[in-house]
């Protein structure tokens, strides 16, 4: 490959791919746990976090007078737990609701955070500006050395707490997963939901000031929240939601690395657009819960109920005068369609229930036999509601145009089974039999029944 | 007092009063963390409209930042209602891309060729109160005074849809068109706060005095008030405090001069919020806590007397003394407690201590009547008229004799008539034996 192209040599080609590295564990290691405050709907937590931890870096910094990883580590978790802690007190005690109570203690704690840094001038190294967009452009430069071995200061630092991350998830699978979805289940069950909320609360402190040292607060925040929200559109269980939003968060990182190396942006942000972008992805295209999935589903309902609406009407003009065929232009005015009329009718002729010829339409055979299920469903469901709901007769034809699509064999044959399998409807037409069930349960004639 | 310190002060006491009005409408609809979205969403227009004007430009940036954040707004709502991403997660996703997207254009600018380092947009993120123009406090004046009549104008409509937007809606009123322009009020003041208190300060200011009104008052009218003077309150007292008037805040160990004045805003709007949290009359934490701890006592006060009652009844009008072991035995209570308890019933005249050995004085027994009056008399009416056994009603009057006004004491009297005794103090027997 060409790294020439990216202002790329064998000797940065080391320094990329490091930064790629850290940035991917990073991303990971707050995707892990940010689907569960996705989950818990308390995705913004991260947000207040990594602004409510500036003062504890401060403290930190003024009293082991650089940022130690021990120090960083204990402060950060203490000052999650606090932030955690105050937003609950306020919400609980000073009836504030929750969402403010979060807004008063982050902004207060990052002001104090600025002020302090200020107030102690330029003995405390910290510059707000690298707080928020990171450092990754130098993540391969800050070296530690641990045993002998230079490594970078990044892996030190997210390793540890990615590990940690999957062995909190790992080990408190089940309890984290009831509490999640039902706390007053996993409270009865004797799981103490609110101690695990504070753990994880820790853990998000833990994880948010590791990693944003590395990828700055804004790609903290995003990563928190953004994979979570992407695999959560596209999965239905955890396990598999974890999985997608790691794979999520690692993706943005390579992706993000060469768009801002391309572009000559900054890293961190790109790769905050790059999930972004992941997340539009898994919205517009998801299977599932995606807006394109499920309009083409709509779509596709609302031609297969026209498309039956035709063959009811074909069906109808069979019954009064067979072997005629139907002008096309009538049916097109009686069910007033728009242009999804043509895709219906398209659909039909390319299942051969129809053939068309010029502006005439042809019921085939097969078409016949579909027809014939769908009137017999159309039928019963009259008879259904004049048998058994008491309506008028005239006033149900509307209703079961409606319902007739999605009566199915087995529920259309205990419907028949419910109104005494009669032989014609409410308005005194005949309700067809479908081949399916005269070959399974023949109905008994009329001498039979006379007999029984 | 500089010409500039007076300019920074009018500036932010009319920009906090501003913020404190219309985030009440944020807080009470339960959306205090929309004004952090808008402030951070604003952040690429405003670089966008850089790059398209080319220079630091007031108006095409608050043109910029105001498409920004309807744009923040549009996709908030659509993801909303199309997608299954519940309200929490659309405002961190918003937040973080439309920011993602500020950072990626700003560090852009800075490295254009044609002075982009000098764009100075960076004060747009931690906010420079000392650069505070008189055109600045024009513009804050001017949207202030809009705010203003817009809130007198919309009170009624405020009102209505802010505790029942769904009646507001039945009634025909146009919910999303009030919502809409008080919305955009917010993302207005917000554009304009960001140079002089930055992106997160801005954010407190839409919610901490609100946060702090509440606690003062159950009236919008009210509360939109109070947090006008919280707001404007907070913009004295930080840029008071930041420009050295206060000399204890003058300077720090370094000897650098002067605080930021954004924080410190902000850290005055928390003092606010604190002593309102602390000392609002009613949902104040330290009144809530006496009018606790009086109950308490009082409650405390009225077992003690009830015990030394039940204690000489069957043998009035002798008095039978208590020891002090046998009321700490029976109530629970600590050795402290007890003596606390009993040496303010001594000072009351109640009770006579001797030998620790405790007895009834006439006062005593004239109060004590009283609450075995109302506990008796409520257990009557739960045997009586609610139809529970006799023996299952005291630990229910154990809590309800305090609680009795005379007017219910009177009511149940006159509903149990018949069951009371002939005598002067009608204190009923007990039910229970």
């Amino acid at each position: 490959m060409d790294w020439e192209w990216f202002g790329l040599n064998e000797r940065n080609l080391v320094s990329a791919v490091t930064i790629i590295g850290i940035a991917a564990l990073t991303n990971v290691a707050c995707a892990v746990i940010g689907c569960y405050l996705v989950l818990r709907r308390m995705s913004l937590l991260g947000d207040a976090i990594a602004h409510a931890v500036l003062p504890g870096l401060v403290v930190a910094f003024l009293l082991g007078g650089t940022l130690s990883l021990p120090v960083l580590f204990l402060g950060a978790v203490a000052v999650g737990v606090l932030t955690a802690a105050l937003t609950q007190t306020l919400h609980r005690f000073g009836g504030v609701s929750e969402d403010a109570s979060m807004g008063v203690v982050f902004t207060s704690l990052f002001a104090l955070g600025v002020v302090l840094i200020k107030y102690h001038g330029p003995s405390i190294d910290l510059d707000p500006d690298c707080v928020l967009s990171g450092l990754l452009e130098l993540a391969d430069d800050n070296l530690v050395s641990l045993g002998g071995l230079e490594i970078p200061r990044g892996l030190v630092t997210v390793l540890p707490v990615l590990a940690i991350n999957l062995a909190f998830i790992g080990i408190f699978w089940k309890e984290l997963l009831v509490a999640s979805f039902d706390p007053a289940f996993a409270a009865s069950l004797g799981f103490r939901p609110i101690l695990l909320h504070y753990v994880l609360m820790a853990l998000v402190a833990l994880t948010t000031v590791a990693s944003f040292e590395q990828v700055g607060s804004i790609l903290v925040i995003a990563m928190l929240v953004l994979p979570g929200a992407t695999a959560n559109l596209l999965a239905d269980r955890l396990g598999p939601m974890l999985v997608l939003a790691s794979l999520c968060a690692a993706l943005a990182a390579p992706i993000g690395f060469v768009l801002a190396l391309w572009w000559d942006v900054n890293i961190a942000g790109a790769m905050t657009l790059v999930v972004g972008v992941l997340y539009l992805l898994a919205a517009c295209f998801g299977p599932e819960h995606g807006l394109l999935s499920r309009l083409i589903r709509q779509a596709t309902l609302r031609v297969r109920i026209l498309a039956e609406d035709i063959l009811g009407i074909l069906f109808r003009a069979e019954e009064t005068v067979p072997g005629q065929p139907v002008a096309i232009e009538s049916l097109r005015q009686q069910l007033a369609a728009g242009p999804s009329f043509w895709l219906a009718l398209r659909w039909l002729v390319h299942r051969g229930w129809v053939r068309r010829e010029g502006k005439q339409l042809w019921l085939l055979p097969a078409g016949l036999e579909h027809a014939r299920g769908l009137i017999r469903s159309h039928r019963l469901w009259e008879t259904f509601e004049v048998v058994e709901l008491g309506r008028d007769a005239e006033r149900v034809h509307d209703s079961a145009m409606r319902v007739e699509h999605f009566l199915s064999p087995s529920l259309q044959a205990e419907i028949s089974a419910t109104v005494g399998d009669v032989a014609k409807d409410p308005h005194g037409k005949g309700i067809p039999q479908t081949s399916l069930e005269t070959s399974q349960a023949p109905r008994p004639s009329a001498s039979e029944v006379a007999e029984g | 007092m500089s010409y500039v310190t007076l300019l920074v002060l009018a500036t932010t006491s009319v920009l906090g009063a501003t913020a404190g009005v219309l985030g009440c409408y944020c807080v009470l609809r339960g959306r205090a963390l929309v004004g952090d979205v808008l402030a951070h969403a604003a952040l690429p227009g405003i670089c966008l409209a850089f790059l398209v004007v080319g220079r630091r430009d007031l108006l095409a940036f608050v043109v910029g930042a105001f498409l920004a954040a309807l744009a923040a707004v549009s996709t908030m709502v659509l993801v909303r209602r199309y997608l299954r991403t519940k309200d929490d997660a659309i405002l961190g996703i918003v937040l973080s891309v439309f920011f993602g997207l500020g950072i990626v254009l700003l560090s852009l600018i800075q490295k254009l060729p044609t002075g982009g380092a000098k764009a100075g947009l960076e004060v747009y993120l931690f906010g420079q109160a000392a650069a505070i123009s008189r055109s600045d406090l024009h513009v804050i004046l001017a949207v202030g005074i809009l705010v203003g009549i817009a809130v007198l104008l919309l009170y009624k409509e405020i009102l209505l849809v802010t505790f029942d937007p769904a009646f507001a809606r039945v009634q025909g009123w146009p919910v999303s068109t009030i919502d809409l322009v008080l919305m955009s009020l917010v993302a207005t003041v917000t554009i304009i706060g960001l140079p002089a208190v930055g992106v997160v300060l801005m954010a407190a200011l839409l919610i901490i005095p609100p946060a702090a009104a509440r606690f003062w008052t159950d009236r919008l009218g009210r509360m939109l008030l109070l947090a006008a003077i919280f707001g404007a309150g907070a913009g004295i007292l930080g840029t008071a405090s930041s420009a050295g008037w206060i000399p204890t805040l003058r300077s720090g160990p370094a000897g650098e001069p002067g605080l930021p004045t954004g924080p410190m805003i902000i850290l005055s709007g928390t003092l606010f919020f604190v002593i309102s949290l602390a000392f609002a009359p009613e949902k104040g934490l330290v009144p809530r806590a006496v009018r606790l701890l009086g109950l308490r006592l009082r409650t405390a006060r009225e077992h003690l007397l009830r015990m030394l009652y039940e204690a000489t009844e069957p043998i009035f009008p002798r008095v039978r003394p208590v020891s002090f072991q046998e009321i700490r035995g029976q109530l629970g209570w600590g050795w402290l407690f007890a003596q606390l308890l009993v040496l303010e019933a001594s000072w009351r005249g109640w009770v006579r201590k001797e030998n620790g050995d405790l007895t009834l004085l006439p006062a005593g027994w004239k109060e004590a009547a009283r609450v075995v009056r109302a506990h008796r008399l409520w257990e009557l009416y739960l045997v009586e008229q609610a139809g529970i056994a006799p023996d299952h009603v005291h630990r229910d009057a154990d809590e309800m004799e305090h609680l009795l006004p005379p007017q219910y004491v009177a009511q149940l009297e006159e509903k149990l008539t018949e069951r009371l005794p002939p005598e002067a103090d009608r204190v009923p027997a007990s039910p229970h034996g």
